[in-house]
């Protein structure tokens, strides 16, 4: 900022390359599956593509959408994904909000509580047998209830509303308003930017999981599109036009390389694509977000 | 943890008169009573989905059988610790972790403050602006596809890796089938994945920096580089510390989910973790005793780095978890 001279000079050129690098080695293995995606099967066996596709063509994406595995998948992950945003959002927010508020008796008891729950916990198998003894199996509540809250933003979340002058509260009290009546008319209208981040997050969460799935829901009609795209990525679903393996007794990584990488990066454009056209819209709102909660927080 | 025991001071003699001190506290139930209603289910969530499974390591010490209670029935004190601890599978999978790990931290661990120290010298606010916002995208990426995006590239079936490598006349190497390989590969992904969003919290601390800091500096004839490491560093210092503390901690939680998604039976020697081991024993083989075990003693381990990286901390920086 202050200096200049030559070395500066240097510097920045080369801190400008090293960042250009960075930017090209973030996007570019997205840009390349999009490019496979897109291409002549023998084109990519042949080793040809690299920054454009070769031979354009939609075979692959045809074949994916017409295997109904893919529509199941992808139908489940939306449903999880709606319901968990909705129950995780409240719940957090219900938290947040009341633990936000200094008064409360119990405050720091429950957040000491709440705090050691992200350094100790039970582990795999108890709340495996958990989920299964509380019958939760193959049903929406294995994928929502085990993370409906998590810690970290509820948090971020805590933390703004501390920041909030408390001023809001006392003029809506003399007016009569109860802390429900005050929660969602004077505060959530405030809390757009914090909402809107962790509603992202949680979404996020909840469109990518994949091993709660895999091990709470036996039904393969309920499984989620990311486990889809993983058999599609092992090899292992091959029902698609080549006719169908045996999923169960495969030797996953032998047949590893029998469905084309052309199917294989379509399936993953399919499964990031929504992430991708939803990101633009919602990055600003969280890095106010967290960048708040961490400068006045910390972790935590 | 300060502002409760001077709370407590200044609530001291209400106190003493007991009656009334419960009168109060019943006074401040009742009027929050509201946010109390909002804390139910939050609470509920927790014990149920936190403090239950945390019960649930009773199962260590217990025979589990089909139809029983859920977190097992007859005591079998540490049976299933001396039965792991004599299976060489297991320290095979301790050492990976550990390995794995470590590696993990020493070489992921400088790089998104390097990233952010460089971040902090761009100029125009519009290249730096956007290469934060690629820099986070990964994080919002499946593990799925991060994995689907490494096979693809890896591929041996003239993947780009192995069309450069014909290219320039080197022997293919099967990336996912050697296990030498298996930890550098983690360690890419992860890198690629988390570099920018680790690199948050140090963005944060370097946008608070004072400018004058910097132009005291420059007069005292402090190029670019001892401008960052007597200016930058030092602000970026207490999120170091409590960043490093939380990872030390966490160092027997690697990302079991990748090192499942990558895994196959030719690299497991490299590849096997306490995690995939409990999986593999416990809700594939249906061993939930031995493999509570093995999770207790994962835990407990976990606990005590956290404890342990936390108490350095304090003793030799001025920042700590608590």
């Amino acid at each position: 900022m202050i200096h200049g001279g030559g070395s500066a000079r240097t510097f920045r050129a080369f801190n400008t390359v090293l960042l250009l690098g960075v930017l090209v080695a973030t996007l570019y293995p997205l840009w390349h599956v999009l490019m496979v995606s897109f291409s002549d099967p023998l084109a990519v066996m042949g080793g040809q593509v690299s920054l454009l596709p070769v031979g354009f063509e939609l075979a692959s994406y045809e074949s994916i959408v017409s295997e109904p595995r893919f529509w199941t998948g992808y139908a489940s992950t939306l449903r999880y994904t709606v319901s968990g945003v909705l129950v995780s959002v409240m719940m957090t927010t219900a938290c947040a909000y009341a633990l936000s508020k200094r008064r409360l008796k119990g405050r720091t008891i429950l957040m000491v509580l709440i705090i050691v729950t992200m350094f100790f916990n039970g582990g795999l198998i108890p709340r495996y047998l958990l989920v299964r003894g509380l019958g939760l199996f193959d049903t929406l509540w294995a994928i929502v209830l085990p993370i409906a809250i998590v810690p970290f933003n509820m948090i971020l979340m805590r933390v703004f509303f501390e920041q909030l002058p408390e001023s809001l509260e006392d003029s809506a009290k003399i007016d009569g308003a109860n802390d429900i009546q005050i929660l969602m008319r004077v505060y959530a209208p405030l809390s757009k930017p914090i909402v809107a981040t962790i509603a992202l997050f949680y979404a996020v969460d909840y469109w990518n999981l994949w091993f709660p799935a895999l091990i709470y829901l036996n039904d393969p009609n309920l499984h989620p599109v990311t486990l889809f795209l993983r058999n599609i990525v092992e090899g292992a679903e091959l029902k698609l036009k080549s006719g169908r393996v045996d999923l169960d007794s495969l030797d996953v990584y032998r047949y590893q390389d029998v469905i084309p990488r052309t199917l294989k990066s379509a399936t993953i454009i399919l499964v990031v694509v929504p992430i991708l056209l939803v990101y633009p819209f919602v990055q600003r709102y969280f890095v106010k977000g967290i960048m708040l909660g961490s400068l006045k927080g910390g972790a935590l | 943890m300060i502002q409760t025991t001077e709370q407590d001071r200044r609530r001291g003699p209400a106190l003493t008169r007991q009656g009334s001190g419960i009168r109060a506290l019943g006074a401040a139930v009742s009027r929050d009573r509201l946010l109390y209603l909002l804390l139910v289910l939050p609470v509920a969530f927790f014990v149920i989905f936190h403090y239950v499974p945390m019960y649930g390591l009773s199962l260590a010490f217990r025979q589990w059988v089909p139809g029983g209670p859920m977190f097992g029935g007859r005591w079998r004190g540490l049976h299933y610790f001396e039965s792991f601890l004599t299976d060489p599978t297991f320290w095979r999978a301790f050492r990976n972790t550990i390995l794995l790990s470590a590696l993990n931290l020493v070489v992921g661990f400088p790089i998104p403050i390097v990233f952010a120290l460089l971040l902090e010298e761009v100029r125009s606010l519009r290249f730096k602006r956007a290469v934060q916002t690629v820099s986070y995208l990964p994080r919002f990426v499946s593990l799925v596809v991060v994995i689907g995006l490494t096979k693809e590239f890896l591929s041996p079936n003239n993947g780009p890796v192995a069309a450069l490598f014909t290219y320039l006349g080197w022997e293919p190497v099967h990336f996912l089938a050697e296990p030498g390989w298996f930890r550098p590969i983690y360690i890419g992904t992860e890198i690629w994945q988390w570099t920018g969003w680790q690199a948050i919290i140090y963005i944060a601390a370097l946008a608070n920096v004072n400018v004058e800091l910097y132009e005291s500096a420059a007069l005292d004839g402090a190029g670019r580089f001892k401008q960052a490491l007597h200016v930058s560093l030092p602000q970026m210092m207490p999120a170091i510390v409590i960043i490093l503390v939380l990872r030390i901690g966490h160092i027997l939680a690697v990302g079991f989910e990748k090192v499942l998604l990558l895994d196959n039976p030719l690299v497991r020697e490299s590849s096997e973790i306490i995690q995939t081991y409990v999986f593999r024993m416990g809700i594939l083989g249906g061993h939930f005793s031995f493999s509570t075990a093995v999770g207790f003693f994962d835990a407990v381990v976990g606990l005590l780095m956290v404890i342990t990286a936390n108490w350095f901390a304090r003793r030799f920086s001025e920042t700590s978890l608590w």
